[in-house]
Order: structure tokens, then sequence, then C-alpha cells
């Protein structure tokens, strides 16, 4: 039996976790926060069906258990050392740990949108993100303005805090689009008459189901989709929020005010990335991401020699491909432990 | 011969082959990152000028790449280089620069 630390305990985590021990070697997995289950947990639905997060995570988190696995929640990984074959990890509780094998699955962090201060957030309070609007979902199953009311008019601002130089991030966050759409039909599901904006620089509905969920958007529910960046949020005064934009099929510049604009916050490395980085010595690309040693075949194997890598500390990822990235570094390793 | 009224109209198709490709090398010379441009529209939505005129950057330096100039020497004048749009890119180009290579460009060519 053979030991393997576990650094992050989310979706890739669990999973991993699941299938080494039924391999029958010992798991330990370290948490940064006090929960397992990693920031699918603060969904309500997921794309590109509605199904329930809940059923995601909850098996996830429910085999965890049911394998035993040794889980520190609260931990973060102080030092690690490599000698003979043994990583010797040193965590934030004091404990030392040696293990034959270390995966990282730390995951992402949501982009924080008070960084785009243009876009009102934190300022204004009916300008919410992606992630808040879950989170209002899976609580009350329906969404107020500040003043208690319905919302009449929502606009959701793609690629926030992606593809954006200005704060650093360039790449594209992948999900967020197909988010957008999903979130925009279950606005228009709660509320038909309300009037229902997207604005996109460009609709990357790259997955299976995700092009008919775009079509489904617009034929049966009505969204009204422009394309133009939004530039600016400021206080209407009929006291709601008034957006620039340009409409740049029209080739003119837009104003409109909504009720409440959602930001639709991107994927960024986890705050632990750099840390992990320097104590195992491994590659991160210039979007601060985890980067393998091979990114068409050996995906999971980093530059350090027992160190691997899963799941969205690698760059965006959905969840069906979170779970098969992990499934892969799990088999890695146990090929790695034969 | 009689008048029959009978035109034939100029076409009104880009033609790569035919446009100023000239400015557009120049530009790109002087101000590489044109090239980075994804026509998002930031820049024409915080733009201070483009409120009263027509003026529209992104479809300026749209134009300026398809080598569509004929009306470039009219409409830069429109932009009262506040730089905003600068400030708003997010693909990081240097639109005040754009502008002021293709002000460089006509001065170039007196």
């Amino acid at each position: 039996m053979k030991k393997i630390a576990i650094i992050g305990a989310g979706v890739a985590g669990l999973e991993a976790g699941h299938v080494l021990a039924r391999k029958g070697h010992n798991v330990i997995l370290i948490e940064q926060k006090n929960t397992t289950g990693g920031n699918v947990r603060n969904w309500d639905r997921l794309f590109p069906n509605q199904r329930e997060a809940s059923e995601v995570y909850q098996p996830l988190i429910q085999q965890a258990v049911n394998d035993k696995l040794r889980i520190l929640t609260d931990t973060v990984v102080m030092s690690a050392k490599y000698e003979k074959n043994t990583h010797r990890l040193t965590l934030s509780n004091g404990e030392t740990l040696n293990v034959d094998a270390v995966l990282i699955s730390s995951g992402f962090r949501v982009f924080d949108a008070h960084r785009k201060e243009e876009y009102g957030y934190g300022i204004y309070h009916d300008v919410i993100t992606s992630a808040d609007l879950e989170k209002i979902m899976a609580v009350n199953q329906k969404v107020r303005t500040t003043k208690g009311k319905e919302p009449k008019r929502v606009a959701f601002v793609h690629c926030v805090g992606s593809r954006d130089e200005k704060v650093g991030n360039t790449y594209c966050s992948k999900v967020c689009c197909v988010t957008a759409v999903k979130q925009a039909i279950e606005i228009k599901q709660l509320y038909p008459d309300a009037e229902v904006f997207c604005l996109y620089m460009d609709l990357r509905m790259y997955d299976r189901y995700f092009e008919d969920l775009y079509r489904e958007a617009q034929e049966k529910y009505g969204v009204t989709f422009i394309r133009g960046r939004l530039s600016e949020v400021a206080e209407s005064f009929d006291d709601r929020l008034q957006i620039k934009t340009e409409d740049t099929l029209r080739g003119k510049p837009l104003k409109f005010n909504v009720d409440m604009l959602v930001l639709m916050t991107g994927m960024e490395p986890t705050s632990l990335a750099e840390l992990l980085a320097t104590e195992f010595n491994i590659h991160r690309g210039d979007d601060g991401f985890f980067t393998p040693e091979d990114e068409h075949v050996n995906f999971n194997i980093s530059r350090r020699e027992g160190v691997f890598l899963a799941g969205t500390c690698k760059g965006p990822k959905n969840i069906a491909e979170t779970i098969a990235d992990a499934r892969s570094a799990a088999e890695t390793i146990i090929n790695y432990l034969k | 011969m009689p008048d029959f009224g009978y035109t034939i109209n100029k076409q009104r198709v880009i033609d790569l082959d035919k446009n100023d490709g000239q400015t557009v090398r120049r530009v790109r010379q002087l101000e590489p990152s044109i090239n980075i441009c994804i026509g998002c529209g930031t820049c024409t939505a915080t733009c201070s000028a483009n409120i009263f005129t027509e003026f529209n950057l992104r479809q300026l330096m749209l134009l300026v790449t398809r080598g569509e100039t004929a009306n470039l020497r009219k409409d830069i004048e429109k932009c009262m280089l506040c730089g905003k749009c600068m400030l708003a890119c997010p693909r990081g180009v240097n639109t005040r620069n754009v502008l002021l290579a293709i002000s460089r460009i006509f001065t170039e060519n007196e």
C-alpha cells in the first residue's frame, strides 16, 4: 500500500482520491477550505441541462466518506521536500507527511469582480456576479433587486476577468458563455415578462448541446444578444443601472438601463498556486495555471518526479472534463507506483 | 443617340487587391498593436467624441486594416486624443497611438 497526498478536495481531488482508494492506496486529502466539494458547491444548477449541482458534488463527497479517506480541512501545505522517492510535506497544522506521490488538484478561484471597478461591483448593489446569482437561486429560488422588486430588465456581461489584458487575464475561461446563456434562460423561466440581454465579444458555444441552448435562449425565451463589451456602469436618473457599450454589429454606441447586472466572472489560479509551484518546483504558464510536461499525451505529469496534476489547476475546465482528467491522473499515479 | 437613363453601378465590394494596402502596412509598422484588435467595441463605447459625431474608433481601425482609407483624413480629426479608449481596451491595443500613427502618415505623404 502506497501513500498519496492529494492537494485540494474539490471535484478533481475527490474523484482521483476515490479511484486511488479503490485500488487499495492510502489517500490523504488536504483542503484549504473548511469543506470539501470545491467551487461547484456554490452552484445551484449546471449547464447545459440545468441539472442540480448537488447531484454531482454530493456523491463525490459521500464516496470519500465511504472510502474512509483521511481529509484534512482548513489545511495547506507549507513546504515540500523530495528525496529518495519520498515527498516530505509540512502542513499548516504542524503535521509532517511522508508520501510516495502527490496529486495537485488545487482548482481555481472565481475572479474577484471588484477588480473591474468600472463595472460597479461592490459599488452598486444590483451588480452581482454569476457566482452570486447561483447562490441566490440555490437559497431562494427567486431573484429580487435590492428594493425587493422582481427585475424587469437584466443584462449579463460576458468575459469579466477573462480575455482582459487590463486585469492580467488574457485567456478565455471557457465556461462563462454557456453559463450566461443558462442563467439568462433561468431568469426568463422565473420572470417570463422580463427583458434579458447578453453582452458578448464572441460566443464560445464549443461543446455538445451548447449551440442548442443558445438557440433555445433566442427562439423559446427571446433573450437578446448584443455584440459589444461593456465599457462602464453608472447610476441612472431613475435609480437603476445605466450601462454603456457599442452595438458593434450596428456600429453605434448603445446605452440602456437595467434593474440588475450579472457579471460572468471567469476562473483564476488559486492563491495557493504560487506557493505550490515553488515548493514542488513545477511549471506555471504566463496565466498562472500549472503546466504539465506534455500537453497532449502525458497531461497529468509535472516536471517533478512523483508529482501529478489534475483538474482546473491546469486551466479552465467544465465538470465532466475535470472528472475525466482526475481519473486519468489516478491511473497515471497507479502506474507510477507499480 | 438617345439617353435611356441606364448607368453602370460601381462595385461596392471591398476589393483587397485594389484597396489602399500601403497605409495599413505603414500603420502596422508604426503601431503593431492594431493587429490584435478583436473588434469588441469597448473603445467606441467609452469614447467621448462619438456622442455627437459619427466617430467610431473600432470601425476606423477596421477600415484601415481593410484599406478603406478614402475618408480617413477627415475621420481622425474628430478624435480629441483623450486616451480613454486606450485605458479601456481589453487587448492592450495602443488605440491613441494608432490615431497618431495615421496622422503621421498623412504628414509624411505631404
